[in-house]
């Protein structure tokens, strides 16, 4: 059957969720109005800039172009989930050390988007970190410190 | 923007998708890479949507010996990854890593990219070249269609609204065989302007026996080079041919989409660039292979 409300379950950093949501209703506006975490931000909004990117299933995915009904029984991590006790995550930690960022408006989603490149690839060459990070847009910094983020990051790791 | 209201309906099998788009009032959202885009930019609306995520049976690859079927709900990133579609299908991984970027690759579908049949989509000229199959399904069963008579005109297809792309076919080359893909974007990745796969059989003297060009971003949808096609049969692939033939793709090309991004005639150079370098590799692979 289908219907015009839905009840969406999902994980969001680490912490279950149960909203009713119109269909129609993107994934990224749950997480900033529903939940309240607008740390994941929207930029152009159609898929091209990369600053709604979080981590759905271990797996990038733009928030934007992602309805909130798609991510019913999904894992969901967004930038407030990725610090823990201990302190902020290893790739947030080199992203300050290199002064990756300016406004900080796009880092949330090169924080996604690093996260997951670093899980499949520990050492990946500037090559990879650029092709990787092709599709996230930054309009302050230029993208040398952040290519130097992610290698200080994977150096870091190991 | 926000899309317009629509209601949804998720569902696990073939059989109930195709009950749910009986009607042709609803439509199948796979991936959502470019539909909910486009719902959200209200270029294009829906009554109900149907989420085929679910349906499982759908994501498969089975690389047999002649003919590589894959299941329309099959993950751009999948294919990336896959090293036996790799050895297989070269030209398709090679397509697979070049759509849009990781984020996009991670949910969007091969069914997807083709159903939505943009001029600048990658994976219909590959399907092309390779003598694909679209494998659709609707309430009489399921039928076969030659990718040559899928791709009707701008993002516009065979599938009825009654029905879903269920699975492509791909003939693999031949043992004296080469494919590659190569395209032209404005930056290293990103939105191909002009592109082209092209996979080419060579006789036991070493001369082209047979080709197929698909081509993507010089028509309103993916086209064959059936000119430089024909012009290839028994020509020696060298340097010299090679050009000629790439040429030769695009001399006919009547209808090459302009925008801001490329006019006609700047995509038509970069379509015969595309056309020499895919040929070149794929001659580079028969060879070697």
């Amino acid at each position: 059957m289908d219907t015009d409300f839905a009840v969406v379950e999902l994980t969001v950093n680490g912490i279950g969720h149960r909203v009713g949501v119109e269909p129609r209703r993107l994934l990224v506006d749950v997480l900033r109005e529903d939940l309240g975490l607008t740390g994941t931000n929207v930029g152009c909004g159609q898929g091209v800039c990369g600053s709604c990117t979080v981590l759905v299933d271990g797996a990038s995915a733009r928030s934007c172009l992602m309805l909130a009904v798609q991510a019913h029984g999904a894992d969901v991590v967004t930038v407030e989930g990725m610090a823990t006790a201990a302190g902020v995550h290893p790739v947030q930690q080199a992203f300050l050390d290199a002064q990756a960022q300016q406004c900080g408006f796009c880092t949330p989603g090169f924080l996604a988007t690093t996260v997951e490149l670093l899980d499949r690839n520990a050492k990946p060459s500037e090559a990879e970190i650029r092709a990787a990070l092709a599709g996230n847009t930054c309009r302050c910094t230029g993208y040398q410190h952040i290519v130097d983020a992610v290698v200080r990051a994977s150096e870091a790791a190991s | 923007m926000k899309p317009a209201p629509f209601r949804y309906q998720r569902t696990t099998t073939v059989d109930e998708t195709v009950a749910a788009l009986a009607g042709g009032r609803a439509r199948v959202l796979a991936g959502g890479q470019s539909l909910v885009a486009e719902l959200c930019a209200r270029t294009t609306s829906a009554e109900v949507l149907v989420d085929i995520a679910g349906v499982t049976e759908l994501d498969h690859v089975a690389v047999d010996a002649d003919v590589v079927r894959i299941g329309a709900l099959r993950r751009i990133a999948a294919l990336e990854d896959d090293a036996e579609l790799a050895a297989a299908l070269p030209a398709l991984v090679e397509c697979a890593g070049r759509i849009a970027h990781p984020a996009v690759r991670n949910r969007g579908t091969i069914g997807g990219n083709v159903a939505h049949a943009d001029p600048a989509s990658a994976v219909p000229p590959v399907l092309l070249a390779h003598d694909g199959e679209v494998v659709l399904t609707g309430p009489g069963g399921a039928r076969v269609l030659a990718a040559d008579a899928f791709f009707t005109g701008l993002r516009t297809t065979a599938c009825g609204p009654d029905e879903l792309v269920t699975e492509l076919r791909f003939r693999r080359p031949g043992p004296r065989g080469g494919a590659a893909f190569h395209e032209v974007s404005r930056r290293a990745r990103g939105w191909g302007l002009a592109g082209a796969c092209a996979v080419v059989e060579l006789d036991e003297g070493g001369r082209i026996a047979e080709l197929r060009i698909g081509l993507l971003g010089l028509a309103p949808t993916a086209v064959r080079a059936e000119r430089a096609e024909g012009a290839a049969v028994g020509r020696a692939p060298e340097a010299e041919a090679i050009a000629a033939l790439a040429a030769d793709a695009v001399a006919d090309l009547d209808d090459i989409p302009g925008d801001v991004h490329a006019s006609p005639a700047l995509r038509r150079s970069l379509g015969r660039v595309a056309v020499r370098r895919a040929l070149a590799e794929a001659v580079r692979r028969a060879e070697g292979s």
